[in-house]
């Protein structure tokens, strides 16, 4: 089915949520709202040290309190499931998951070591504070500077991550020729995803056996399985609903520790048991990896690139290899016959660190991306002029063309917009009081995904239709883009669709993540859709003297509730009116939607993006500013303009974070992360967001997916601290390589 | 290698069990508990009122997203015992919109300018909103963001928050047309 | 949280009474004590509500100052007409603390009674002299971005967090206090304290005594004043460092000069010498540079926090001009006079 079949009256227009009432009166419930009749309270105790042994573990004092039900330790817990290929989930890296409570060890700092469960939450809370342990403490390793000599390429490759691509051409013969280069190191520190909503699970025993679990999960298939093998209760046990998720950006990939615990507690006890996590111990799992960068590439004065070496260096656990994509991009964005990239890894005593928004993409990007805004100063050449000269028609890493690549149109219209010509190319150039202005830019991109997903449509003879599958919207408009898409391919109002998400009994769907579930849930949803029209015109066909019995679908149109000749409108019959003559109580359609397997052979897909930042300095006091965004993004097909601005909004407030404020402290004498809550750990709040412009550049593409869509989840943030940074050296001709730009590095 | 006991064992006082009686008016109805008095008002809402519109971002008064008016007055009620609430007006997010359901202006504001994604923060931002508008100390866009600071969005909505409510703003400013 | 009883004392004898009961601790707007609590950094036998008491009221002083009760909301005292007109460095310095629900729920006095943001006097698993005297200082030789750099000890390198009371400091407000010894008047430079030996003793009241009110002097310095206040983000954030500046000017002349610090020491950090250096002068870098190094004198960092010297320095002088030309700094506004 083309992606024409849809294009109705709401997808493509701008559309204000459909789950937003739900959301402004209080009604959306998340993970840790729900409840059942004798729901205990679970608390989580956490280590203090980053490595060693538990010595002694002492819970007679917490067990005395009433109230008290139990105190899970790694002493007492149930058994689980014994290979660690049973604790792999959908995304995990190669390497032993990290399992809760499973012994004496001590692995990383915040390490869960028990979980008080009472009947109260109050009551929980203060027991965890009794219970007592000792531990032998070994030194931990964290500090990766320290260690970045143990740099080792990961032997196994985690599933859907590309390593980099083999060396092509002669980068170092070229680079130590080379009279024009810019050989620099950057810096990317841990950053914590912070979701709004901590994590949590909410797990009702249900008799029997069963299970129903509310997990705060960005894929409750993900979910259901992780379950399902570790605890080794079968699929039917085990029900996972989540229909709203306060915020995931990667933190609810993979199943957290309060799920496994949650889990254990519900199973041992046959009781329902909650556990919400701390802010503070939204710091005990994944994120997004620490990473040293060295850059090198060289030009010759007309701007051309000639050569390329880009290699990170990268923090991992000591138990998995967690992998991203971060040099790649490079290969990717710069045409060069001349590139070698190299990502390696090194192992501290801290948990795997996690995806987190555009995993890789934003930390490769401010590193490569500075370094092309060094090169256009040191060449007096404009930094878009310069990407120009340089612009890869082709993905030269994968040697395959784009199925669309609107990235040229999207410097245009994003310059424009922002004023570009007018840049006074001089770094120091404008001062206005004490601050000095500055311009830079950056390109940005991101994965342009498909997965195979499936989704249900059931239409009923009041001519409403309910369209569903197991799929998450985790503030990304799902819920939304469903809807318009279902009721443009049935012709009904907004009104008349509802959208079901979130729950293991609906058709399969992946996790949510990655910027693909517009396209491959709505292709989904459209294939299932379509069926319902198919079906619709064949019941049409054999009611008594029908006007549709020679016609094909082709022929017909599915307007306002009633299939119609597309030549002659006026003749047409209520959907409510083919079912009543078929004695139908509802068509029920289930499909799958996949990219062409042809297409995923023959071509690269990927979304860009322009990013135009304007900054201000005040030199003395080393403050910065964002005054200023204009993110011009390709993205193939845009469902809902306004759900989508919001999307690539959010990716650019995420992007200023990473630019200005967001940095886990770690001590590394005792291996922990000492800013570990909100009032230290710094996101952007109201007062550090100004003006930002979003520009939706026109990129038709019917290969990416079935439905022209390709993603927006990841584009924002890519690029954009790149972009702050060179219009900081724009201002104040001060190239800062480590991030975050914090006052002390300008002063 | 050393051996050390650290961590969250506290010498903690003799434990004193002790329970208050409560009277509060919850988004106008009154209501009478006996609570603990650990208890914060935010998780006597959540546990024991299932009114879950209030959110628990932080628990430390770091977020915002607990935010409710009391007494008419935005406050972070997971650093509000309840026992010292006793005789107040407490307002949460499920008491915005009108007793037939009309939404609040700003409510509806929120949704007309895509003001959320994920939703969590939401009711905490409203409530913080709904404060601010009857503040009187934000006119500018830039007042609206220094004062709606105090609530942290991950999603990033705030240029679309900052819109929903200058535009409640300017509604509140023109008189009706009849 | 641990457990503890509760008393609700609606006079001060009582109150007085219940907080000589052991490990009992008042409670006001609690934003910094049930933040602990939870911590279990705070675990008080009792807490003693002292919200119904009769301190919540802003009234005029005999001699022409104003007298701010103990449980005046910092919002209440921020947007005051008498306090606004009259001593708008104090409703500028509220304002760029905390969030406005904070600021609603915070007292005068519980400001003052704000304990340190060091992560380690936070972090239970972690040694802090302030928390467990005698377990050892973490901070010096770990993470100590937002530390002290005056006034420290070898025992601790925290920093008072308030913004109010930088600006208290430089009007010299007096705090009035009740006790079981009866009332007393306490300077505000002698209210806080430097950390020493004894770091886990923020302040100099007695146990069992209680703040009634903060008494701002006669002279106001609403002309010549400026609150500036640098931190990691636009809002919602503790500061690095933070100044008050009051000057009285005579014409061209500054005839007084009075400067605190925040973020940078265990108390608001004054020093008298920088300020009689500037009495006197007619403004200008040069005077301001020497008032800033003067005020910086014996400055010592630590890896993390260095750079807070070269800022105060900076931002001192960059205060002192707004004060003298009369553009007071508002927390609003994000681009620095």
């Amino acid at each position: 089915m083309s992606a024409s079949a849809t294009t109705g009256l709401h997808t493509g227009q701008p559309r204000s949520r459909v789950d937003g009432h739900a959301k402004v009166t209080g009604a959306a419930k998340y993970a840790a709202e729900f409840t059942a009749s004798g729901l205990l309270h679970g608390v989580v105790v956490s280590s203090p040290i980053a490595k060693g042994r538990i010595t002694k573990l002492d819970i007679t004092a917490a067990m005395a309190v009433p109230g008290v039900v139990e105190v899970f330790t790694h002493q007492n817990r149930m058994r689980t499931a014994w290979r660690n290929a049973k604790f792999q989930d959908e995304v995990a890296p190669p390497g032993a998951p990290f399992r809760a409570l499973y012994d004496d060890k001590i692995v990383y700092s915040g390490q869960p070591i028990a979980l008080v469960v009472a009947e109260t939450f109050e009551l929980a809370r203060y027991v965890a504070t009794l219970v007592h342990a000792e531990y032998d403490i070994e030194a931990p390793s964290t500090d990766l500077r320290a260690v970045r000599g143990s740099a080792y390429v990961p032997s196994k490759k985690r599933s859907g991550i590309n390593p980099p691509p083999k060396p092509r051409g002669d980068a170092p013969g070229v680079l130590a020729d080379s009279q024009i280069r810019v050989d620099a190191e950057y810096y990317q520190p841990a950053e914590y995803h912070n979701p709004m909503e901590p994590h949590a699970s909410t797990v009702i025993w249900e008799g029997g056996g069963k299970i129903t679990v509310h997990d705060k999960t960005q894929g409750v298939g993900n979910t259901q399985a992780y379950i399902t093998n570790v605890f080794g209760l079968k699929k039917d046990d085990v029900h996972v609903v989540a229909p709203y998720m306060g915020g995931g950006f990667g933190s609810g990939l993979r199943p957290q520790y309060q799920l496994y615990l949650t889990v254990l507690a519900t199973l041992q006890l046959e009781r329902s048991v909650r556990v919400v996590l701390t802010r503070d111990q939204m710091f005990t799992f994944g994120h997004r990896p620490e990473t040293i960068q060295t850059v090198s590439f060289s030009a010759r004065q007309d701007g051309t690139v000639t050569a390329i070496r880009h290699e990170a260096i990268a923090e991992t656990s000591t138990f998995e290899d967690y992998q991203e994509v971060v040099v790649n991009w490079t290969g990717l964005t710069t045409s060069c016959e001349n590139v070698e990239l190299d990502y390696k890894l090194v192992q501290l005593d801290r948990y795997t660190p996690a995806d987190m928004r555009a995993p890789g993409a934003p930390t490769g990007q401010f590193a490569f991306e500075s370094a092309l805004d060094e090169m256009s100063y040191k060449l007096g050449i404009d930094p878009i002029e310069l990407r120009l000269r340089n612009y890869a028609e082709t993905d030269e890493n994968q040697g395959l063309p784009h199925t669309s690549k609107a990235l040229r149109d999207a410097y245009r219209l994003g310059a424009e917009k922002f004023g570009w010509a007018g840049r006074n190319p001089q770094p120091r150039s404008t001062c206005e009081g004490h601050e000095l202005v500055g311009w830079g830019t950056a390109t940005g991109a991101w994965d342009a995904q498909m997965q195979k997903t499936s989704a249900s449509a059931t239409l009923t003879p009041d001519g409403k239709l309910t369209v569903a599958t197991a799929s998450a919207d985790i503030g990304t408009g799902t819920y939304t883009i469903l809807t318009q898409l279902a009721a443009d391919a049935l012709g009904l109002s907004m009104e008349a669709v509802t959208t079901k998400l979130g729950d293991t009994d609906l058709p399969f769907s992946p996790l949510e993540g990655g910027s693909w579930t517009a396209a491959s849930a709505g292709s989904a949803v459209q294939a299932a859709c379509c069926k319902v029209r198919s079906a619709l015109l064949g019941f049409a066909q054999e009611m008594p003297s029908s006007p549709f019995k020679d016609v094909t679908l082709d022929q017909v149109d599915f307007k306002e509730g009633r299939l119609v000749l597309r030549n002659n409108p006026g003749i047409g019959v209520a959907y409510g009116d083919i079912m009543q003559a078929s004695g139908l109580e509802q068509i029920h359609m289930e499909e799958s939607a996949a990219r062409d397997p042809a297409v995923q052979k023959t071509h690269a897909s990927y979304t860009h993006s322009a990013v135009f930042a304007e900054v201000r300095v005040d030199e003395e006091l080393g403050t910065v500013r964002v005054t200023r965004i204009v993110n011009a993004i390709c993205a193939g097909r845009i469902l809902n303009p306004k759900t989508a601005r919001s999307q690539i909004i959010g990716g650019v407030v995420f992007g200023i974070g990473m630019a200005l404020h967001e940095e886990a402290l770690d001590d590394s004498k005792i291996g922990r992360f000492m800013n570990h809550n909100f009032a230290e750990y710094h996101i952007p709040v109201n007062a550090d967001i100004q003006d930002i412009e979003v520009i939706f550049v026109d990129e038709p593409d019917d290969m990416t997916s079935p439905i022209g869509v390709k993603g927006l989840g990841e584009i924002g943030i890519c690029g954009t601290a790149a972009a702050i940074a060179n219009a900081v050296y724009h201002a104040t001709g001060r190239r800062v390589r480590d991030l975050p730009i914090t006052i002390d590095k300008l002063l | 290698m050393q051996d050390v006991i650290l961590g969250t064992s506290v010498e903690l006082p003799q434990a004193v069990m002790q329970s208050v009686s409560l009277n509060l008016t919850v988004n106008g109805q009154q209501r009478e508990f006996v609570v603990e008095p650990w208890t914060t008002l935010l998780d006597l809402l959540r546990h024991e009122m299932d009114l879950t519109g209030t959110k628990k971002g932080c628990d430390h008064g770091q977020c915002g997203a607990c935010t409710v008016l009391i007494d008419g007055r935005r406050m972070n009620s997971c650093l509000a015992l309840a026992v010292m609430q006793d005789g107040k007006t407490v307002t949460t997010v499920e008491g915005l919109a009108a007793p037939d359901g009309t939404l609040s202006p700003i409510q509806a504001a929120f949704i007309e300018h895509d003001a959320f994604q994920c939703g969590y923060c939401t009711p905490g931002q409203l409530c913080s909103a709904t404060a601010l508008l009857q503040e009187g100390h934000a006119h500018t866009p830039e007042e609206i963001r220094e004062l709606m600071s105090g609530n942290l969005c991950r999603c990033g909505a705030y240029p679309n928050i900052v819109d929903a409510i200058t535009q409640v703003l300017a509604q509140a400013a023109t008189p009706e047309v009849a | 949280m641990n457990r503890f009883s509760y008393a609700r004392p609606d006079t001060l004898t009582a109150a007085i009474q219940a907080l000589a009961h052991p490990g009992a601790r008042a409670i006001a707007g609690g934003t910094n004590l049930i933040d602990l609590m939870k911590y279990s950094v705070e675990v008080p036998s009792q807490l003693v509500d002292i919200t119904h008491l009769p301190f919540a009221k802003i009234e005029l002083l005999p001699d022409g100052g104003l007298r701010v009760g103990a449980l005046v909301k910092n919002t209440d005292a921020a947007y005051d007409a008498r306090i606004g007109e009259s001593y708008p460095l104090l409703a500028d310095a509220i304002l760029s603390g905390a969030s406005p629900q904070l600021r609603n729920a915070a007292t005068t006095g519980g400001n003052l009674l704000q304990r340190t943001r060091c992560y380690y006097f936070y972090d239970t698993a972690t040694p802090c002299n302030k928390r467990q005297p005698g377990s050892g200082c973490s901070a010096i030789g770990g993470t100590n971005r937002v530390h002290a750099i005056l006034g420290t000890s070898a025992d601790c390198i925290a920093t008072h967090p308030s913004d109010m009371c930088v600006a208290l400091a430089a009007l010299e407000a007096v705090v009035q206090v009740s006790g079981p010894e009866g009332d007393r008047s306490i300077l505000f430079s002698d209210f806080h304290r430097l950390p020493g030996a004894e770091p886990d003793k923020d302040t100099s009241l007695q146990p069992g005594e209680i703040i009634t009110s903060v008494d701002l002097p006669a002279q106001h310095f609403s002309s010549n004043y400026t609150y500036l206040k640098l931190r990691d983000r636009a809002s919602y954030a503790f500061a690095l460092v933070s100044i008050a500046v009051a000057l009285e000017m005579e014409g061209a002349t500054i005839k007084a000069a009075r400067i605190a610090l925040g973020g940078v020491a265990h108390k608001p950090w004054r020093v008298p010498a920088a300020e009689e250096a500037l009495a006197g002068q007619t403004p200008g870098s040069e005077v301001f540079g020497k008032a800033a190094d003067l005020m910086l004198a014996g400055a010592q960092g630590q890896p993390g926090n260095r750079f807070k010297i070269a800022l105060a320095r900076k931002a001192i002088v960059r205060a002192l001009k707004q004060a003298a030309n009369g553009t007071p700094q508002h927390a609003t506004d994000k681009q620095i006079q």
